[in-house]
């Protein structure tokens, strides 16, 4: 285990700046995610069109740098995206945390493959897995209207 | 009293992590088990083993025996009157669902009110919401204030002609506040309310005499006493035991058992359905014994001087903001670093072999009137020294760096 493979620059500065912080206009699609081992939450906001692409996505939130750092990242690399694309970005990322495996999604520039991959190391800590994919567990809910509350511990 | 004999004694703080020595700072949750403990669990199991209370052969008997002399031990380490007094639980949480339960359905009707404080575990809310559900009891929670305390007379002016209860914790999990539990029952017996006391926090630290507290009952928790997990302790009072229901039904707890109607013994009986733990519950005379050996007063003394070095060392840390300031304060500091959310801060500190709880403690009526999500805290055995606390206040410090602040 080693903290600065968890605590890249790339997490810090998202947690302590997280983009798209907030109620994004024209959201068509929201859901909400609990932890309730450790009272971390998360609300997002999705505007997805007809041709199913995500045109926006939002998320407000308290909960620690992991937590925080993920769901602004994930808005970022999701923005854009046709859903498919996006469902197949939120498997392979879990897949890394889960299983170590690394993330082939062509579609994906660079910088975004540098920037999702700086959350591979939260893999090292088991106990901090949950806190780094339940922003991406409630995308999906919002994007399926699953109406349930994402709880981690389900 | 020579700490490092007695943490010698923990088995758990041989063992390196990382080639880190263990800092356990999380004793409020659960503590560390002496060998005396472990060894005698493996023992009972290896040459004593027999289910207690039913069998006629010579190896039940003598568990029975071990089993009911830690009813006996348990009786004197809190003073209560009659063995019978001492009800077997899986935990304090079982504790209270029982008091909750057999009370609620005995005593509580619609619109009755139950007295809890801000400052509850959720053990100490949830069954009672339970009942507020089920029966349609009020709940109505005494304030804390900002140094973290729960005065008398915040409880008094709850207190109407429909206050069925009073249930309080005796140390905050959170605050570290130790509650005016004398006051309080003082003033619930001019009223003629029982009282409910959740010892989770106060039993493994301070010590008991129910008879004195004049309290009606009494939870804890034995794997926060250097005890096994699967064990709590209920204290009822004879009277109560005697009028209320029983709690689970089955094997054990019955006198007689008819096609038309089933009678049943007395407490504690009465309230010990099916097979408890018995291994465990005959362990748990060591961990008696080992406290008494060191004695609760040199224990309250040692957590009293090391938290107060602790408060004093963090206090001095300026990113370091401690939450609640209470007049009597436990074996419990809890606290938050500016800008570093507590779950980080726990695993840096866990990289330093620094063992604390982040969260909300089973807490979030506290957490959300004071308007903070989580917090970190670190809580105290007889096993913790001052170069512990030194050690937390370093890592302390390594989480400012790894964030830069």
């Amino acid at each position: 285990m080693d903290l600065k493979e968890l605590y890249q620059e790339i997490i810090l500065d998202h947690g302590k700046n997280p983009r798209n912080k907030k109620k994004c206009n024209g959201f068509n699609k929201d859901a909400k995610g609990n932890n309730p081992l450790c009272g971390d939450k998360v609300h997002v906001f999705l505007k997805l069109n007809d041709e199913k692409q995500v045109e926006d996505i939002s998320f407000e939130g308290e909960g620690c740098a992991i937590s925080i750092a993920s769901a602004s990242i994930m808005t970022e690399i999701i923005k854009g995206k046709d859903f498919n694309v996006a469902k197949k970005i939120l498997e392979n990322f879990i897949n890394m945390l889960k299983e170590g495996s690394k993330p082939s999604i062509n579609s994906l520039s660079d910088n975004e493959n540098t920037t999702i991959m700086s959350l591979s190391g939260v893999k090292q800590f088991p106990m901090r897995v949950k806190c780094a994919t339940l922003a991406w567990h409630t995308f999906l809910h919002a994007a399926e209207d699953n109406k349930k509350v994402v709880n981690t511990e389900k | 009293m020579d700490i490092k004999e007695i943490k010698s004694k923990f088995p758990i703080f041989i063992n390196k992590a990382k080639g880190k020595k263990l800092v356990y700072l999380d004793s409020a949750n659960s503590s560390q088990k002496p060998k005396v403990l472990i060894d005698r669990i493996s023992n009972f199991y290896s040459k004593e083993f027999s289910n207690v209370g039913r069998s006629m052969h010579s190896l039940a008997v003598t568990a029975t025996n071990r089993f009911e002399e830690t009813r006996d031990l348990i009786k004197k380490f809190i003073n209560a009157k009659f063995r019978e007094e001492i009800i077997f639980t899986k935990n304090a949480t079982e504790g209270i669902n029982l008091i909750a339960t057999t009370y609620g359905e005995k005593f509580i009707k619609d619109q009755d009110e139950i007295i809890i404080t801000e400052l509850e575990h959720h053990a100490n809310y949830v069954p009672w919401h339970f009942l507020r559900k089920r029966k349609g009891a009020v709940i109505k929670f005494a304030e804390c204030d900002k140094h973290g305390e729960v005065s008398i007379d915040s409880i008094k002016k709850l207190i109407t002609n429909k206050t069925k209860l009073i249930a309080v914790t005796h140390v905050s999990n959170v605050t570290g506040t130790i509650l005016p539990l004398n006051k309080i029952i003082d003033l619930a017996k001019t009223k003629k309310i029982p009282v409910l006391i959740d010892g989770c926090q106060g039993a493994p630290h301070l010590k008991l005499d129910v008879q004195k507290l004049d309290c009606d009952f009494y939870v804890m928790s034995c794997h926060k006493m250097y005890g096994p997990t699967g064990v709590g302790v209920l204290y009822a009072k004879k009277k109560w035991l005697d009028e209320l229901p029983p709690y689970q039904g089955g094997g054990g707890m019955i006198d007689e058992v008819k096609k038309d109607d089933i009678s049943y013994p007395e407490s504690p009986t009465k309230f010990e359905a099916g097979t408890l733990q018995t291994a465990e519950i005959v362990g748990f005379a060591e961990s008696i014994r080992f406290i008494e050996n060191i004695g609760m007063k040199n224990i309250t003394e040692h957590e009293k001087e090391i938290t107060e070095y602790g408060l004093e060392k963090l206090k001095k840390n300026n990113s370091v903001s401690i939450i609640g300031d209470p007049k009597e304060r436990g074996a419990i500091i809890s606290f938050t670093i500016k800008g570093i959310h507590p779950h980080d801060i726990a695993t840096i500190l866990d990289d330093d072999g620094v063992a604390i709880r982040a969260g909300h403690h089973c807490c979030q009526i506290l957490h959300d009137k004071m308007g903070i999500p989580a917090t970190a805290r670190a809580s105290l055995g007889i096993y913790n020294s001052k170069e512990d606390i030194d050690i937390l206040n370093e890592s302390i410090n390594k989480c400012n760096k790894v964030f830069n602040n």
